[in-house]
């Protein structure tokens, strides 16, 4: 389409502010000084927090959970929540405790979970994305469900005797303190930032999650990409389970019970909207080494648990309301 | 037809006088006066932009005036608040009503002034009894313990009118209130009307269909562009005269000059129909050409677009393009063979106002810039410089949140987010609604541009001037079917308006 009439209208310059400007001013990089400041605190609050066994050990407070995180901050900033993938866990768990008992091997009980979990998220997909049922619904279903044929096949039993080449995934180290979970979050950290951040599906996502009518309008498959979405997150939920197996050698059926939860609060402290539409993969990062350290320094100095969840729930609260009352107090100076 | 009214008009009892009403670039209402008489109705004619919901707006409380005086039995009153309004005894009844769906008709009725016991508690029985008076006064045999949602939209209307009686209302606004109704339930209103009249109330009647004003108005009043161009008694005035009134104007130069030669039919549509929507929808429509569809608000202009654009299905019927027929099941589908849609509600379908206007504007055109789904800023960033200069839009960064730009400039990133996937036919659903002149121009400029480069264009309009200035052909709808084609040369404002609200069936009554 050459030959149009070029305009002389003044050049418009492609960004309105540097990058620099836009890091300092972001949620994230504010996230990042209180992550910097928390681990201070537990310098000098503990003597043994800087030993590297320990902050080694510490990280399986977050890791086998920020993994589920990125998948479900692809899901809120969608627009959607997915509450079942504790359950998920626990059905994956027990899933790959009845394989061990028919003698699968290690290979094989990868295979498994990844396919119980891949279809867990394909259920919710569907009654979510094509049915176009209310996720929170759909998931509180899913989350009974799920964990109640855990509880079904299992009752007040365990599976263990899972074999000493599973061990690894929950146990193993790759090189001197570094475990093999820590290297499994960086490198789904990393897929995920690749993945919401600089490709085209995660546009998408983020304009499902703005308006998704008017991303229905421009030609996204709506239904497809929220599917994919749920699928993704069943499967990031099987790889927790197969961490978090491996690293008890045992399933009960009240495996992860919670864990929905404190992932929620993960990705929301990491600066994602809980309404959908923005937030970064780099915050939700940020936000799982937050509440990593906060839980290790408060067991550090021998706080109580409940005093612990006590302090996440108040966190929580405190990092949905803070930038809504930003916001109102920007409005009224403005008006 | 009508006995004349009061030989000397008494004093009205709601007076507007000189009411101007600015929103930033844009004067809705420059200086008009309003009169409405007790037990008498006044009906407001206008095209869509004329001003009359800026005017119902202003009487209910919603928008302050700029300049202006309202006056209620001869006192200055001023409307601060819709409460204020209501206080005043100023009530509407909207096209659909605003009315509580969860809640019963009795407390519907009274919702904000229910009769209350000596504790302070709704008097549910006094509430009841008053609610079953009010609606046997009208005639409705509703329960008044009914909850509203079970009710159909003709009841509902009378639960409205129940609401206006009940608040004591010496003026009631009716807003098109015969849109959503059938032929029956449109007689039963007419009565309705009658019986409000006698009850001694003024009432402004807010319509298109000029059979209905001949029938139950005493006075009119019409708008255009915002001004007062006429008003006066009913029946010293023929539709024809009315119809002159309401769009009377040179619509002639202020638009690009026509392509020349017309391409190749690209667009073949024939028998589309849908169960309630649309049906026996037939045309074709050639490269370069732009082909306009009129029609009053619901004739289904809307809904037939969206069926050619995937968004809903039709029945049944075949669509072409190329002389291959398709049949696309989503938006995806349709835009993969080359039909855009440019929707009428930018805030909700057309934009993402909350991201950027390069985010916006690659949208659509994801699979063309990305590699292998990696997206690439550089090329994003190129197009949409490109399509947002062709359209002189107006932003500080590309990187600011359409959000942030005025509704002209909103649309043009909506235009320039179409265009960029090089479409073959591209639909434009009210383009130059509630925007300034300045982008409407460049819009209509820009429409003509991509036509004679062999873009076939399709454009829904209400506005006369803009569908006579700018189609090559004009397509009419009425209650969902296809009632006349005209080409530009022999249509004038009067031929579309007639054929649009069917006065004919006025000329036969």
């Amino acid at each position: 389409m050459s030959g149009l009439t070029s305009n002389n209208a003044s050049v418009m310059p492609d960004r309105l502010r540097g990058q620099l400007f836009r890091i300092i001013a972001s949620w994230e990089f504010l996230l990042l000084g209180v992550a910097i400041l928390i681990f201070l605190f537990n310098v000098q609050a503990s003597p043994y927090f800087l030993d590297p066994w320990n902050l080694s050990d510490a990280t399986y407070n977050f890791t086998e959970k920020a993994m589920i995180a990125f998948a479900m901050a692809l899901v809120i900033i969608s627009g959607e929540i997915d509450l079942s993938v504790a359950s998920i866990i626990a059905l994956v768990s027990t899933c790959m405790g009845f394989a061990v008992q028919l003698g699968f091997d290690t290979p094989m009980l990868i295979g498994v979970a990844i396919i119980v979990g891949a279809a867990c998220g394909a259920f919710n997909g569907f009654l979510v994305a094509i049915m176009g049922l209310p996720s929170i619904v759909v998931t509180i279903g899913t989350l009974s469900l799920f964990r109640g044929i855990a509880y079904i096949v299992l009752g007040d039993q365990a599976y263990s005797g899972y074999p000493k080449s599973f061990a690894y995934f929950g146990q193993g180290y790759v090189w001197w303190v570094i475990t093999v979970e820590m290297v499994l979050f960086t490198v789904v950290a990393l897929l995920f930032f690749l993945l919401l951040h600089l490709t085209s599906f995660g546009r998408s996502v983020k304009a499902i999650g703005n308006n998704p009518t008017a991303a229905l309008f421009a030609g996204i498959r709506v239904p497809r990409v929220k599917f994919i979405l749920f699928v993704l997150t069943g499967i990031m939920s099987a790889i927790a389970a197969i961490c978090l197996t491996s690293r008890l050698g045992s399933t009960r059926p009240s495996i992860a019970v919670g864990w929905e939860l404190e992932i929620v609060t993960m990705v929301v402290l990491g600066g994602v909207n809980i309404l959908g539409g923005s937030g970064t993969i780099f915050g939700v990062f940020i936000a799982a080494l937050v509440m990593g350290m906060v839980t290790f320094g408060l067991g550090l100095l021998n706080v109580p648990g409940i005093v612990m969840s006590i302090f996440i729930g108040l966190l929580l609260i405190t990092v949905i309301a803070l930038p809504i009352i930003i916001q109102r107090t920007r409005q009224r100076v403005a008006s | 037809m009508h006995t004349p009214s009061v030989s000397t008009p008494p004093s009205p009892v709601l007076l507007l006088d000189g009411i101007v009403k600015d929103f930033p670039g844009v004067r809705a209402l420059s200086s008009v006066s309003l009169k409405l008489y007790a037990g008498e109705v006044t009906a407001l004619v206008g095209e869509n932009g004329a001003g009359k919901s800026t005017i119902v707006k202003i009487l209910t409380g919603i928008y302050q005036p700029n300049q202006g005086h309202i006056k209620i039995d001869g006192q200055e009153v001023t409307l601060s608040t819709p409460k204020e309004a209501a206080r005043l005894g100023i009530t509407a009844i909207h096209q659909e009503t605003v009315l509580f769906d969860e809640l019963s008709v009795a407390e519907n009725i009274f919702i904000g002034h229910s009769p209350r016991t000596r504790l302070g508690l709704i008097d549910w029985r006094k509430m009841n009894n008053d609610a079953l008076n009010l609606l046997e006064r009208i005639g409705a045999t509703i329960k008044p313990t009914a909850l509203l949602r079970d009710l159909g939209i003709a009841n509902k209307h009378l639960v409205a009118i129940a609401r206006a009686l009940s608040i004591e209302a010496r003026v009631v606004i009716m807003d098109e209130p015969t849109a959503a109704l059938s032929h029956k339930e449109i007689e039963e209103l007419y009565i309705l009307v009658n019986q409000l009249k006698a009850d001694g109330k003024a009432i402004l009647f807010i319509s298109h269909k000029f059979d209905e004003i001949f029938r139950i108005a005493d006075h009119y009043t019409v708008f255009r562009d915002g001004e007062l161009v006429g008003d006066g008694s009913i029946n010293k005035i023929e539709p024809t005269e009315l119809v002159r009134l309401m769009v009377g104007r040179s619509v002639e130069g202020v638009f690009p000059p026509r392509t020349e030669k017309l391409g190749k039919p690209i667009l073949q549509v024939q028998h589309y129909s849908h169960p309630t929507e649309f049906s026996d929808i037939s045309f074709s429509l050639r490269r370069g050409e732009i082909l306009g569809f009129y029609g009053l608000v619901g004739a289904g202009r809307s809904e037939f677009m969206q069926a050619l654009f995937g968004i809903t299905r039709p029945s049944s019927g075949t669509l072409s393009i190329n002389g291959h027929p398709i049949s696309p099941k989503c938006p995806a589908d349709a835009i993969a063979h080359g039909i855009v849609y440019v929707p009428e509600d930018r805030g909700k379908q057309g934009a993402i106002t909350a991201l950027s206007i390069v985010d916006n504007v690659a949208l659509p055109s994801l699979q063309t810039t990305s590699n292998k789904g990696f997206v690439r800023m550089a090329s994003e960033f190129a197009l949409a410089r490109e399509y947002t200069q062709r359209l002189e839009l107006k932003a500080a960064a590309l990187d600011q949140p359409v959000g942030e730009l005025s509704g002209g400039n909103q649309q043009k990133v909506v235009i320039a987010k179409w265009l960029a996937t090089q479409p073959a036919v591209i639909i434009l659903d009210e383009p130059t609604k509630g925007i300034d002149i300045g982008s409407k121009a460049a819009v209509h400029a820009f429409m003509r541009e991509l036509a004679s480069q062999g873009l076939a264009v399709i454009m829904v309009s209400s506005e006369i001037p803009e569908i006579i200035g700018m189609s090559d052909r004009i397509l009419v709808m009425r209650e969902g079917r296809q009632v006349a084609e005209y080409e530009r040369e022999d249509v004038t404002p009067e031929t579309l308006v007639s054929a649009a609200a069917g006065i004919e069936k006025y000329s036969a009554a």
